[in-house]
């Protein structure tokens, strides 16, 4: 029997979608293609309409695309009411409302909080206000070092060598400017990717003339009369000229608005099921309030059901997609989101991608090709099996290795590859920093309750 | 005329670099670099490189804008970035 209420909402219901980025883009054009015909508001707490980000810190920095020129294009009209340049301040659950910060509220039947992460900032208030300080995650943080670059500084310093910093640092070289990198860790990447690849990391900012500080931190930054920046104070007691620096320190979810809301929502992000619907801070799943995107921490039956939290582009589109699905179905069709990790980034003209959870790994083995020729494929292995993969300009290797994280296959690959060469006749250990001493934010956290080895392999039917 | 690259689908196949190459560059070997918003005149060769990729990575805008921006854009925010982003 067909429930009404269900068929209520589609046809005259309302629908709240709080974050007008990637994840509430996508979700709002799932949601009419599903044929959603009621109202629905989209609120962003940025003037502008979706757009992209990645190209922020590739073309748009490179000088070769506008930050301006970032829109996302549409799949198809999604009839919206937008609710742009205005933050979400609150959420009342009981008598369903987002508040906003302008002191209107908007009534909903259902809710979807895509509000994402926001860049880092530098810690001293005083020192981030400088002229020449940057961070860099929003259109406008990219215009404006795009322009600060443009007017060609005599250095820039880049404070962390995560996947961002490394690209800021790599379009500096391409466009001839002198940089530094000052990072914590012992190499570029190593978080995210452990001490084998970040040695190659390494090796590829320093033939690239970025002046590579591992081991090291940045202490304060000195601004001139005029208010510019012009010098940082390292923590092995030098002082650096430089006048850009952008601090690129990883991110923060953005669920400060939730304070107090009763909905299960903290610094790691805002809990939720497989089929993405919040979980309340008593732990209760919520059956009106879903969550998709970079703010989302969700089970995954890959990882032994930890809540894994993603800060990937592919895994907004797919899980605002799931999120919009179950918004609009009955409890039996609804799907788990269940995308496997997947990231690029392009840096000194190598194009890096992963998938699985490498930071996970405890070994790696180098399957194809090699590191010394910046072309290899690198497999993570845990308890036994494949838990990720990289690659380095070797990208057509991922979809194999997807699927043998996707199988739970046994590591070391029992398999003879075609070219398996020096590098890669055994595994070696990943070499990941200890998870407590401080380095630059992993994109993925792993963080929760691991009930058992189980896993599961979920066929959709007739989705 | 609005587009974006699905990277983690991307394969560097370059066939929309050699069909459009005013919207799309090889950056390195395999890295890829696109224009996302190009020129209108540049429709008919983006809609080959959509056609032609072998990975189907690349999303373009669906949308002929008579229909939306007018109904979709019920905020002074909205208006003005559509104003600018089609400008």
């Amino acid at each position: 029997m067909a429930d009404t209420a269900l068929e209520q909402l589609k046809r005259s219901g309302k629908i709240v979608v709080v974050g007008a980025s990637l994840a509430g883009l996508r979700a709002a054009e799932t949601m009419r293609e599903k044929g959603f015909a009621g109202s629905l508001t989209l609120i962003g707490d940025e003037p502008y309409e979706p757009y992209d980000r990645p190209p922020l810190s590739k073309q748009v920095l490179l000088g070769k695309g506008d930050a301006e020129h970032t829109a996302l294009p549409r799949r198809r009209a999604i009839d919206a009411e937008w609710r742009l340049g205005v933050a979400a301040s609150g959420l009342d659950m009981a008598a369903r409302k987002v508040l906003l910060a302008d002191g209107e509220e908007v009534p909903y039947d259902r809710l979807l909080i895509a509000t994402g992460v926001r860049a880092r900032a530098w810690p001293n208030e005083a020192e981030r206000e400088l002229d020449g300080v940057f961070t860099l995650r929003t259109r406008e943080d990219g215009a404006a070092l795009a322009r600060s670059l443009n007017a060609g500084p005599r250095r820039v310093l880049v404070i962390g060598a995560g996947f961002t910093g490394s690209e800021i640092a790599s379009a500096c070289r391409e466009r001839g400017l002198e940089v530094t990198v000052a990072e914590r860790g012992d190499a570029p990447l190593v978080g995210a990717l452990g001490g084998v690849i970040g040695a190659v990391a390494a090796e590829l900012h320093r033939e690239n003339g970025v002046d590579l500080r591992t081991g090291i931190m940045v202490t304060g930054l000195e601004g001139d009369a005029t208010g510019r920046v012009r010098a940082a104070h390292l923590s092995d007691g030098t002082t650096l000229e430089c006048d850009v620096v952008v601090a690129s320190l990883g991110a923060q979810r953005n669920t400060e608005w939730l304070t107090g809301s009763g909905l299960g929502a903290g610094p790691r992000g805002i809990a939720c099921d497989a089929g993405c619907r919040a979980f309340d801070i008593r732990g209760i799943v919520t059956d009106d309030v879903y969550v998709a995107g970079d703010v989302a921490r969700s089970p995954h039956a890959l990882f032994g059901y930890q809540f894994l939290s993603l800060e990937h582009w592919g895994n907004a589109v797919a899980q605002a997609d799931t999120a919009a699905h179950n918004m609009l179905s009955e409890s039996t069709d609804r799907r788990p989101h269940l995308w496997v990790p997947a990231f690029w980034s392009s840096q000194f003209g190598v194009n890096i991608k992963s998938v699985g959870v490498p930071s996970m790994g405890t070994e790696i083995m180098i399957t194809q090709g090699s590191r010394a020729e910046r072309r290899f494929t690198g497999v993570y292995g845990y308890q036994g099996r494949v838990i990720g993969a990289v690659t380095f300009d070797n990208s057509r290797w991922l979809q194999f290795y997807e699927q043998q994280i996707e199988a739970t296959a046994p590591f070391p690959p029992p398999f003879t590859t075609v070219d398996r060469r020096s590098d890669g006749q055994r595994p070696i250990p990943a070499d990941f920093p200890d998870p407590s001493v401080p380095t630059h934010g992993p994109t993925i956290t792993l963080s929760g309750y691991s009930p058992a080895d189980r896993r599961i392999t979920f066929t959709p039917a007739g989705h | 005329m609005r587009l974006v690259v699905d990277l983690n689908r991307c394969q560097g196949y370059a066939q929309c670099a050699f069909l459009a190459p005013d919207v799309f560059a090889m950056h390195g070997d395999e890295g890829l670099l696109y224009d996302p918003q190009a020129e209108e005149a540049q429709r008919e060769r983006v809609a080959q490189a959509v056609a032609a990729c072998p990975v189907q990575a690349i999303l373009v805008d669906e949308l002929d804008l008579a229909a939306t921006p007018a109904g979709a854009a019920a905020t002074a925010g909205a208006g003005d970035a559509k104003g600018a982003s089609d400008g």
